[in-house]
């Protein structure tokens, strides 16, 4: 959710009265893809993502059967985020956070509820379907399961070829697109000569690399990868996130990276958002987020990756969250982490905190744990769950640094901005 | 130390298939005492689960299954030992979870059935009594209002919440030895964290022997004492956890280490990689298993291709499956693994 | 669990009602459309114009559709008159007219001729489950060994062989040759429950095989994959004895597609065993609605397809019924 103070005013125009940005912010000490040179506004952005929402109707009980009416699920409740070109957003939380959903919400394999992606300057949240083919070409994903996504009686050739025949980028005949996939097949490192074999002939990583030449076929943009190595051995995954790695810089790829292992997503990320019953709870440049996280529900998380080393992971700062994440169709009032936050307060329970810019400590000449203390608690909306629905437009939010708020990563000018949505952020060392 | 609780010499197993002999553990040799835990580390398909299942005799044995060496629980060898008498050891000295709890317990009775029927097969107890332990066992792993929720079936409660109550019927005969199969594979790390915590607390309480399989080193890292590193079914590295971590001695073991991405380190380099994927059981590569993806067979000699390396002790209680000579690997693991790490 | 079964019943109220229509449409309108009086075929051989008259206004031929099916329907709910002008006569609920043939109320024909159909196709579903099962799991759990292929075969010649082969062989061997049981006939459970059971065991063998097959068939396919399941090896991990892990943890879970089929195949079966009934020659359901249609005797007809859908439908709501008991995950909260 972007701006979270309640006016009278309606929806605003979605991006005419965001700010210019400047580049008086600090620059994290890791920023990839961000400025290559030092105009203020460099970089451009490839994935805008307003106050997206997305519910679930109620009733859809196994077996089809009507179970009685409910208020639905908030898979995703009101998420706000962009992404730079050939920059990587990682996006974490537990299961059922809503990452797999945003990532269909992306690429309009599902239909947002309320709010707005833009894409490559283009608002693409209604469009109909039949204008959904060109944005197909723009926007791939790749999925966990290397071994139900491909159809096992198509060949290789036929799999990868698919996308180029559906998009009508080569003609059916030929040569050309034989070419293309020869080409494809040797760029994710698999033997050309394999164009005729069937996926059952495959170990799961060649598998996996086949997925990916499947979505590299069109020359996408955008590559959704969601959870990409999870069903993948070891020493496999390793190969796959080089990979990764190596196509987003040889094809300049902006990706959106969906990951269990944390560890995976610090490798492979720019900026890292993590969620928590369909909402950004913390979003930052990796190094803020796992060196100088702020909220509680990033900490528990950290804290519970094990990590391969018996000295240090014994003797870490160990924050073990009681119990599991709650049902979304029934989520906690205000702060929805407040039944398993150890540091949660009344207004906690009552007001849900915006997710608020918590720049780093230099630029603001005092600490964040000293931003704690000025933190703005206004609650994110008028209704405690914070329903995008009637969204609150945008004064400039005014934190600390009195500046604007944009609820943006990667956005034009700068590195991504650090900010928490927690009433009483406090940085902790827990790796 | 006392003598091992489990003790494992040259344990085979071997799977007639249509496709040929399926070598899925040969030669497995190790010791796990009570109160300390063994982690089982290998990528999938290396034999990890056939292990286990064997210890708790549950493949079925005939023409299609072979099982030779010996598995000594508390002295007495269960390969050679009658099904009845294996099948009373089982679930009463030696108890398994396994990787997704959802499969693994039965949808369609309550979970206070399932501890219950656990618990009976053991103890001569009435229902009533039965029912007050299964209580007894749920408050103990750290479920909520344990009475009222034995009475839900298993799609009734969380991922964590399953695997919590598997464990409970698990432990419901204090078992001298618990066999846990990926027993976090299927849960999130936040869950992994507790059910880990749950399993220290439950072995400093009970003394008991667990066996972790595990193919996450980080959790090895978290709970084990001692580490077999496997291949192919066969021990590759075998040790002290600090020992196999801090000193690493065996190629694979340091592909494993180098190829995982870490928490607490950030790099903008690329992983270091295993070539190559682990080969199918049927055709495995003669001498040493690994040396097909092996980056250091040639200073291994030609024998690296051919004959099979022994096992054997590079310090004490700390047994290495490699021909490199003992300098060779300390001088790479000096000059490029740890250092990489 | 009580909205659930109400809200099942309503379901099936409604397609009852359908079905009403449906039968209605195609035994009264459909003949009619097609130049087929069905007072004609009421009047007898070769009818004159004022015996046909008087049978279309008895009948209420004459009247519209939506008013005959609404007699119709009043009929089955609380009686109707037939009145022809010159005489008048009373059907008592549930009435589904009287036959064209003998001029017996239809229902009193289908309350005769319950009862023998009823033990008919029971008695053969308790045989044919029992075995048919109980030899598929044995298969299943000695899957490739002696067993198994024997019993593959046996069920492969219980399905291929026709029931009046199979019924008239039997009947030759018991009745004829062997003189166990003479002159099989229909002797009422309440008189005699041995004779009834005597008389009745040739037909439910040869019933039996037909369906057999099939459950056994069905039974091993469904064991063998509850068989590969993780909660059966967790069952096994407990150390409960084989006799447990089997018939309870494994058969449980694989009885649910049986309970399915065996409520599809009692359905079918009530609505007349025509074949076994006619070898056997019990006059059931079967046999009568044979002979209804050989005899163009419309309310017959008509009567013995609603009494028979009225089985389907409700068995299938006992299915779903009996899911909700047996699976836990289906059961609404
Ligand atoms: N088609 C659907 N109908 C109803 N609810 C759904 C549907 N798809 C997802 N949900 C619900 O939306 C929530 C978010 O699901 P989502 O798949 O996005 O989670 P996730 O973060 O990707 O989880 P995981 O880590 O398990 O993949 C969950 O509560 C899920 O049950
Ligand atoms: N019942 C079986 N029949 C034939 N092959 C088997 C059987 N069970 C396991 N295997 C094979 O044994 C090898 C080791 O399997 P497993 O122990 O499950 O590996 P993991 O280390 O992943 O647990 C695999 O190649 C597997 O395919
Ligand atoms: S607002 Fe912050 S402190 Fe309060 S419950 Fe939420 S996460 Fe915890
Ligand atoms: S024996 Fe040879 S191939 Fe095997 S690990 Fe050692 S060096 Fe590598
Ligand atoms: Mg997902
Ligand atoms: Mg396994």
């Amino acid at each position: 959710m972007t701006d979270n103070h309640p006016t009278t005013e309606d929806r605003p125009a979605a991006t005419d009265d965001r700010p210019v940005a400047t580049d008086d912010r600090p620059v994290a000490t890791d920023d990839r893809p961000v400025a290559i040179d030092d105009r203020p506004v460099a970089v451009d952005e490839l994935v805008r993502v307003d106050r997206l929402t997305k519910v679930f109707p109620a009733g859809q009980g196994t077996f089809g059967r009507r179970r009685g009416a409910g208020a639905g699920v908030r898979a995703v409740d009101g998420i706000s985020f962009s992404i730079a070109r050939g920059a990587t957003l990682g996006l974490v939380g537990e299961s059922g956070s809503g990452k797999s959903t945003t990532g269909r919400l992306l690429s309009r394999l599902l239909d947002p509820t309320a709010g707005t992606v833009t894409f490559d300057g283009r608002d693409i949240t209604r469009l109909p379907s039949r204008q959904l083919r060109p944005l197909r070409r723009d926007i791939q994903m790749i999925f966990q399961d290397p071994y139900s996504s491909l159809n096992p009686r198509h060949t290789i050739g036929a799999i990868i070829a698919a996308p180029l025949r559906v998009q009508g980028l080569a003609s059916d005949s030929g040569q050309a697109m034989r070419a293309r996939v020869r080409e494809l097949l040797e760029l994710v490192g698999l033997n050309p000569e394999h164009y005729n074999r069937y996926p059952h002939e495959f170990s799961g990583g060649q598998r996996q690399r086949v997925g990916i030449a499947r979505a590299l076929a069109t020359r996408p943009k955008l590559v959704i990868a969601d959870e990409p190595v999870s069903a993948l051995d070891v020493s496999i995954r390793a190969q796959i996130i080089n990979l990764l790695d190596d196509l987003r810089a040889e094809l300049g790829l902006t990706y959106l990276f969906i990951a269990h292992d944390l560890s995976m997503v610090r490798h492979l990320s720019d900026t890292v958002a993590v969620m928590y019953l369909g909402q950004i709870v913390e979003i930052a440049d990796r190094t803020t987020l796992f060196e100088h996280s702020l909220h509680p529900y990033t900490h528990a998380l950290l804290s519970a990756v094990p990590i391969p080393d018996p000295a240090s992971t014994r003797q870490r700062d160990r924050i073990r969250l009681h119990g599991d994440v709650p049902s979304p169709r029934n989520p906690p009032s205000a702060c929805r982490f407040h039944p398993r936050c150890w540091k949660a307060q009344d207004i906690c329970r009552t007001e849900a905190p915006p997710l608020a810019d918590r720049s780093p400590a230099g630029s603001l000449g005092s600490s964040p744990a000293g931003l704690a203390d000025t933190a703005p608690t206004e609650p994110r909306g008028p209704s405690p769950t914070g329903r995008p629905d009637t969204p609150p437009p945008g004064p400039p939010d005014t934190t600390p640094a009195g500046r604007p708020g944009t609820s943006a990563t990667g956005s034009p000018g700068g590195p991504p901005r650090h900010q928490v949505a927690c009433h009483f952020p406090e940085e902790r060392t827990v790796i | 130390m006392s003598a091992p609780f489990l003790q494992v010499r040259d344990l085979s197993v071997r799977f007639t298939t249509d496709d040929g002999v399926v070598r899925a553990v040969d030669g497995l040799s190790f010791d796990v005492h009570r109160g300390r835990t063994l982690g089982i580390v290998g990528e999938s398909g290396s034999g990890k689960s056939v292990t286990s299942l064997a210890i708790m005799g549950l493949h079925r044995r005939g023409r299609r299954v072979s099982i030779d060496g010996q598995i000594r629980l508390d002295g007495e060898d269960l390969v050679t030992a009658s099904s009845a008498r294996v099948r009373a050891l089982r679930g009463q000295r030696m108890a398994m979870i396994f990787q997704d709890p959802l499969s693994a317990l039965h949808p369609q009775f309550t979970v206070g059935d399932q501890i219950v029927e656990a618990y009976r097969v053991h103890h001569r107890v009435s229902r009533a009594a039965a029912r007050r332990r299964a209580a007894e066992l749920l408050e103990l792993v750290g479920i909520p209002e344990p009475s009222r929720r034995l009475d839900d079936y298993p799609h009734q409660f969380s991922g964590g919440m399953r695997q919590r109550a598997m464990i409970a019927m698990a432990v419901s005969c204090d078992p001298a030895l618990l066999i846990a199969d990926e027993p976090t594979t299927a849960l999130d790390v936040t869950v992994q964290a507790q059910i880990l915590d749950l399993m220290r607390d439950l072995q400093r309480e009970f003394d008991t022997a667990i066996i972790l399989i595990t193919h996450d080193l980080g959790v090895v890292a978290e709970l084990g004492d001692d580490v077999l590193v496997m291949y192919a079914g066969q021990v590759m590295e075998h040790g002290s956890v600090a020992d196999v971590f801090a000193r690493p001695e065996h190629p694979y073991t340091w592909g494993l280490l180098q190829s995982v991405t870490r928490l607490d380190e950030q790099r903008d380099d690329r992983l270091r990689t295993i070539p190559g994927a682990p080969p199918s059981l049927i055709t495995v590569p003669p001498g040493c298993p690994f040396h097909p993806r092996c980056a250091y067979r040639e200073q291994a000699g030609p024998a690296t291709g051919t004959v099979r390396p022994a096992l054997v002790e590079a310090a004490p209680g700390h047994r290495v499956a490699c021909h490199l000579p003992a300098e060779v690997r300390q001088r790479i693991r000096a000059e490029e693994v740890t250092p990489a790490r | 669990m009580t909205r659930f079964v109400v809200g099942r019943l309503v379901g099936a109220v409604v397609i009852l009602w359908l079905v009403s229509v449906l039968a209605f449409v195609l035994f009264f309108v459909v003949p009619k459309a097609l130049g087929n009086n069905p007072a004609v075929l009421f009047a007898g051989r070769s009818p004159d114009p004022a015996t046909i008259a008087g049978v279309t206004r008895k009948l209420g031929l004459d009247r519209s559709y939506v008013d005959q099916y609404w007699s119709f329907l009043r009929g089955v709910f609380v009686g109707r008159h037939f009145d022809s002008g010159s005489d008048r006569s009373w059907c008592p609920a549930p009435c589904l007219g009287f036959s064209f043939r003998n001029d017996q109320p239809v229902w009193s024909q289908i309350v005769d001729a319950l009862p023998v159909t009823a033990s008919l196709s029971l008695g053969a579903a308790v045989l044919f489950l029992t075995v048919g099962v109980s030899s598929g799991v044995l298969s299943a759990v000695r899957r490739g060994g002696l067993f198994d292929r024997i019993a593959a075969a046996v069920s492969l010649a219980g399905v291929s062989l026709p029931v009046y082969f199979t019924g008239l062989l039997l009947l030759l061997l018991v009745s004829y040759k062997w003189h166990i049981i003479d002159n099989v006939h229909y002797v009422a459970l309440t008189a005699n429950p041995a004779l009834w059971a005597w008389n009745l065991l040739p037909a439910w063998i040869v019933l039996s095989l037909l369906y057999m097959a099939n459950y056994q068939r069905l039974t091993r396919a469904s064991m063998i994959d509850t068989l590969g399941e993780d909660y059966v090896r967790t069952a096994r991990a407990k150390g409960l004895p084989e006799r447990t892990v089997i018939g309870k943890h494994a058969l449980r879970p694989a009885l649910t597609p049986i309970v399915t089929i065996l409520g599809l195949d009692l359905g079918v079966l009530f609505g007349g065993a025509i074949l076994t009934e006619r070898t056997f020659g019990f006059r059931g359901l079967g046999a009568i609605s044979i002979d209804a249609v050989n005899t163009q005797d419309l309310p017959v007809t008509m009567g013995v397809t609603l009494f028979a859908a009225f089985f389907v439908i409700m068995a299938n709501v006992l299915v779903d019924i009996a899911y909700a008991v047996v699976d836990p995950r289906v059961r609404p909260r």
